[in-house]
């Protein structure tokens, strides 16, 4: 290209319109702020929505009675019960295994390809379809250990479902704690472990406690794994061991909406009033601890 | 460790030591920390475990599936009849209902997560970005059972108003629901990459004379495309993978159909619909459950890798 025709490219190219190019730019900025708040008005619909069908059949009878085919006498005393013992059960299995692989991945593991494997693998695990982990209970606790529908294999395969999320947390947390630590540590002779336990784990503390708290409230919420391994069935009773039938908070809802009668849409808009009670102030206390870490960096 | 110099014999620690301080130097290779390492070790072990089992089980009982039908007539036949007296196991229409809820939910959550995205990392004052940004991970909170509640009792009914052919268990608000799920996630993977682009390429575009419009969408966002195209994988393997939204309000009728106003089945729907059941163990229908979550298992992990090769590649550009 000879200069003339640079010229007169740049020429072609050049748009001499300060305030049309502006305001396009403000209309975008518009259509960009309430494409962002959007999602938010849905969630406000939602709330709206299921506050107006289910406040109405929310009282303390529906608290504390049993599931009932006659919706005046229903309630969600064993979903209740039983979403309690799942969340206490999940935790006591995937909290220190969780913690401890990512103790493992980040302080003791050699570097190299088995390592990257391992934690390619755990990306991979925490993008599995939560069914999937359902087919995997079933298969597994249900079927191979021969733990039947009950509150232990549905406890083991939750378990599994929210591990890759507290390891990834964990992981998080460990990684921006500063080497220097580390290193005077061992320096004045600490062991590994030591370095760990009285070190890294306590400045780790409220990353992790974030983590653990959101991905249990992930394992509340979560409807069809246990659907796969068998607990959706009429649960008149609260359980009294580990190999007892349960249900949860959850499958109750689905139960209620999947019916076409619209007293139990009341019921399960109810039942949604209770579970989001619980799940807001879960992630609440979680987001409140972020923002107080962020805020009280150790350094 | 306890230790201070004493007046009387300032030597005394030469002599005796530091009482309570074990220097052994096997310590750190003794058997409590090896104890320790091994536990750790178990732990991430669980890890890889998990996705064997997982493998085992989809494998061990689609090898079952398949000796009685043929991977020809799987992959081959557009008829998924499992109820029927004359069953087919043709794949297709299960894989069309999951890619019309994952196309649906791709036109809602792209544009509008990319846009909160860009609103966000590059718009939005400091305190509104803090109160944003949190409020979006709580729209990423809701369970999927309540989303799917949200689909059958109010998106259907209101759409019934506009579209009054409207099936009541419909591909359209089922698809529009997963879409608003996923939108929480391409919004914050793409607002991590549009981050990450570095603060001199727009300031480059600035001292050209170009507009802070021109600036983000022709230098800001095609310098974090990559990124951005990762989280578009990414949310749509979850769109695909959802289950609860689809049980409850896409409806349970295989079909090859390209009409969203109709009742469809997703694969997911389909593997809750037969464990829901009471199919007994040991049948072909029972074990078409495994094959068709093996199918679905491939589809999302194939996704996931080609999502963790971009973002892998993209970091290493900056």
């Amino acid at each position: 290209m000879g200069m003339v025709e640079v010229e007169a490219a740049v020429a072609a190219r050049f748009d001499p319109r300060p305030i049309e190019r502006r305001r396009i730019g403000q209309v975008l900025a518009v259509v960009l702020f309430f494409s962002t708040t959007f999602g938010l008005l849905v969630l406000l619909t939602l709330l709206v929505d299921v506050v107006q069908k289910g406040l109405p059949w929310l009282d303390w009878q529906f608290l504390t009675s049993y599931p009932s085919r006659n919706p005046e006498e229903a309630g969600i005393k064993s979903a209740i019960v039983g979403s309690f013992w799942m969340m206490l059960l999940t935790a006591l299995f995937s909290v220190p295994v969780g913690i401890g692989a990512a103790i493992y991945l980040e302080e003791y593991a050699p570097r190299g390809w088995f390592l990257r494997l391992v934690q390619l693998n755990i990306a991979n695990l925490a993008g599995i379809p939560s069914v999937i982990y359902g087919i995997l209970g079933l298969g597994l606790f249900v079927r191979f250990f021969g733990l039947g529908r009950s509150l232990l294999a549905g406890a083991l395969t939750m378990s599994l479902l929210v591990l890759p999320i507290i390891v990834i947390s964990t992981q998080e947390a460990l990684r921006a704690i500063p080497q220097g630590i580390r290193e005077s540590a061992y320096a004045l002779g600490a062991t590994r472990w030591q370095v760990v336990s009285s070190h890294l784990l306590p400045i780790a503390a409220p990353g992790i406690l974030t983590g653990v708290i959101l991905s249990l409230s992930r394992a509340m919420g979560e409807t069809a794994p246990l659907i796969m391994i068998g607990a959706l069935t009429f649960i008149a009773f609260l359980p009294s061991s580990l190999l007892d039938p349960f249900t949860v908070l959850p499958i109750q809802i689905f139960n209620w909406t999947a019916r076409p009668q619209e007293a139990f849409r009341g019921l399960a808009a109810a039942a949604i009033l209770v579970l989001m009670v619980f799940l807001l102030l879960m992630n609440l206390s979680a987001i409140l601890l972020r923002n107080y870490y962020e805020r009280h960096r150790p350094h | 460790m306890a230790f201070s110099p004493s007046s009387k014999d300032p030597l005394l620690w030469q002599r005796q030591g530091f009482p309570g301080l074990k220097l052994d130097a096997k310590l750190s290779r003794g058997p409590k920390e090896r104890l320790i390492g091994a536990f750790l070790g178990f732990c991430a072990l669980v890890t890889v475990l998990t996705t064997l089992g997982i493998v085992a089980v989809l494998v061990g009982e689609s090898v079952a599936f398949f000796e009685q039908v043929s991977l020809r007539a799987f992959f081959g036949d557009t008829k998924w009849t499992p109820q029927f007296a004359e069953k087919h196991f043709g794949i297709w229409p299960l894989l069309a209902g999951t890619l019309m809820i994952t196309v649906i939910a791709a036109l809602v959550a792209i544009p509008i997560g990319l846009a909160a995205a860009i609103y966000i990392s590059q718009y939005a004052p400091e305190t509104v970005r803090r109160w944003l940004k949190p409020s979006l991970e709580l729209l990423a909170g809701v369970p999927t059972v309540v989303y799917g509640y949200f689909a059958l009792t109010f998106v259907t009914p209101l759409l019934q108003r506009v579209l009054p052919q409207m099936q009541v268990y419909n591909a359209l608000s089922a698809g529009l629901v997963v879409g608003i799920m996923i939108i929480p996630m391409v919004a914050s993977l793409s607002e991590d990459a549009l981050r990450a682009v570095p603060r001199s390429l727009a300031e480059g575009a600035y001292a050209l004379g170009a507009t802070k419009y021109e600036v983000v969408l022709r230098v800001v966002v095609p310098a974090a495309l990559s990124g951005i195209m990762a989280s578009f994988i990414l949310a749509l393997s979850r769109a695909i993978g959802e289950t609860m939204i689809v049980t409850l309000a896409a409806g349970a009728t295989p079909r090859l159909t390209l009409n969203p106003l109709e009742s469809i089945q997703t694969m997911t729907a389909y593997i809750v619909q037969v464990s829901l059941g009471d199919t007994p163990q040991g049948t072909v229908v029972y074990q078409s459950l495994f094959a068709v979550g093996l199918v679905l298992f491939v589809l999302t992990l194939g996704m996931n890798l080609l999502a963790n090769r971009i973002i892998l590649r993209f970091k290493e550009s900056y």
